[in-house]
């Protein structure tokens, strides 16, 4: 399989900080990765600058030219008050005059995702779950084929990671999405991804998930 | 009523400036400028005043000075860590200033009340020209980069990671704002300008759940708000300033505790 993404010595430092360097690895097209390390390792850097929002210090980060990228950012402002449904939230990358293709793509989309039957509810008053689920469905309204989500399942319980996790399979598995997804849950990683990148001493090692050692866990 | 031509200036004018502080409104509270709102229309307040002591005509230095404004506040408001205290000190110079020139100006008290606190009945054909040109050039702006400015203004983030361009899209939001508030003022006043950018557009996000039904609703009411202060001002011979503060003050206070005692 041809690979969609291919990091030569990558290296970030603020200031004089070292964030970490020498990174080098490629994922392959179809694979579903976790992006593994403590918190303020690099992760979220590291996709900062894989998505073109942040200037490596040095190294070269090259994307297959076909790829079409779909991010989910670990962050959102959206409060209890927050005023749009889930529908238009979802909504808000599509042109402002929406035609039948449009309108049918964004049906899909809240199908798939399992959002149709709540689209009108108030994002505000959507659960963990819920949000985390509209900003996939965000992201993919571009129908992009490479997957990032940063810290997706950080705050969301037990049976609403494991919804969004079945989800992401899914996802990877009918439409062959390639994966990439940050965590510090080394148990939900070994349970859902096949393969591991993990910062340790300030660089990157990749693996399969299955070959990963116990001790990283504790 | 419309037999009197100050009337149908009045009407005409108030609709327009309705429809733009409407739209508007509906980006201010969304990006949680109401407090920029706030410091503008005190600094159109300095800029009114010190058209009056140049001669011209205070719509003109309302402009001037909110537009420069916009852009210095505005910077300043979205970088600065202590923001409020920056633009609580800018707010307390530019009344200041206001205050000084009217002094230096000679003519006190009759344009420190219309530029406070609105002079609609006042408006001349030529001022109506004027003022729908005006709004229909904000709304033409705030059209030409309307989709990038629901994404940013509704999800900063998913837009920056969807490579939006939000730097460009908030300078051409705040010059829209500037000049929101420059004819906004000429309604309601400088004082009270911000009441139809902010209240109108958080009663719609009781009411809409998309961005389309906000702009609607907030329209919808900041024009229920200027008809009906007008109309009641024209029996009662009392301000419209005061009606159109006290409407968009019920019908935001009833859309609040409607929506508390659901939830």
């Amino acid at each position: 399989m041809s690979d969609v993404l291919t990091v030569k010595n990558l290296a970030m430092q603020f200031e004089d900080k070292e964030i970490f360097s020498n990174v080098n690895f490629s994922l392959k097209k179809g694979s579903t990765t976790a992006l593994l390390g403590a918190n303020g390792s690099g992760k979220t850097t590291i996709i900062r600058i894989l998505m073109g929002m942040l200037q490596p210090t040095s190294g070269q980060v090259d994307f297959n030219s076909e790829t079409k990228i779909g991010y989910v950012p670990q962050f959102r402002n959206i409060d209890a008050d927050y005023p749009l449904s889930i529908r238009a939230f979802v909504e808000l990358d599509t042109p402002l005059f929406k035609n039948a293709a449009v309108k049918e793509r964004v049906n899909h989309i809240l199908e798939e995702t399992n959002l149709t039957e709540i689209q009108n509810t108030r994002m505000g008053e959507a659960s963990g779950g819920q949000k985390q689920r509209a900003y996939l469905a965000q992201a993919l309204i571009d129908r992009p084929d490479f997957i990032i989500l940063d810290e997706a399942t950080a705050s969301l319980d037990p049976m609403a990671k494991v919804e969004l996790m079945e989800l992401i399979n899914h996802l990877n598995e009918k439409h062959h999405m390639t994966v990439l997804f940050t965590t510090h849950d080394i148990p939900l990683a070994r349970k859902y991804m096949k393969d591991y990148l993990l910062f340790e001493n300030k660089t990157l090692v990749s693996g399969q998930m299955a070959n990963l050692s116990r001790e990283v866990e504790s | 009523m419309f037999a009197y031509d100050f009337m149908r200036y009045a009407f005409l004018a108030s609709t327009f400036i309705a429809i733009t502080c409407g739209i508007v409104g509906v980006y201010v509270v969304a990006r949680n400028y109401s407090f920029l709102a706030h410091t503008l229309s005190e600094i159109g307040f300095a800029g009114g005043t010190f058209a009056v002591f140049l001669g011209w005509q205070p719509l003109w230095g309302m402009l001037l000075f909110t537009l420069l404004g916009s852009l210095g506040v505005g910077g300043l408001s979205l970088r600065t860590d202590q923001k409020e205290s920056a633009i609580s000190s800018i707010s307390a110079f530019f009344i200041g200033l206001g205050v000084l020139f009217l002094a230096i100006s000679g003519e006190n008290s009759r344009y420190a009340t219309s530029i406070l606190f609105g002079s609609i009945i006042g408006v001349d054909k030529q001022g109506v020209i004027q003022m729908v040109v005006l709004s229909l050039i904000v709304i033409a702006l705030i059209f030409s980069v309307l989709k990038g400015l629901n994404y940013d203004s509704f999800d900063h983030i998913g837009a920056v990671s969807h490579h939006v361009n939000t730097a460009l899209i908030s300078v051409v939001f705040l010059l829209t704002l500037a000049m929101a508030v420059a004819i906004g003022s000429q309604v309601v006043g400088s004082l009270l300008v911000f009441i139809l950018l902010t209240l109108p557009a958080s009663t719609a996000r009781y009411l809409g759940r998309t961005i389309g039904a906000m702009l609607w609703w907030s329209v919808g009411i900041a024009l229920v708000g200027v008809w009906a202060g007008l109309v009641i001002s024209y029996y009662t011979n009392l301000p419209v300033t005061f009606f159109i503060s006290m409407i968009e003050v019920v019908i935001y206070l009833t859309a609040y505790f409607v929506h508390r005692i659901k939830k």
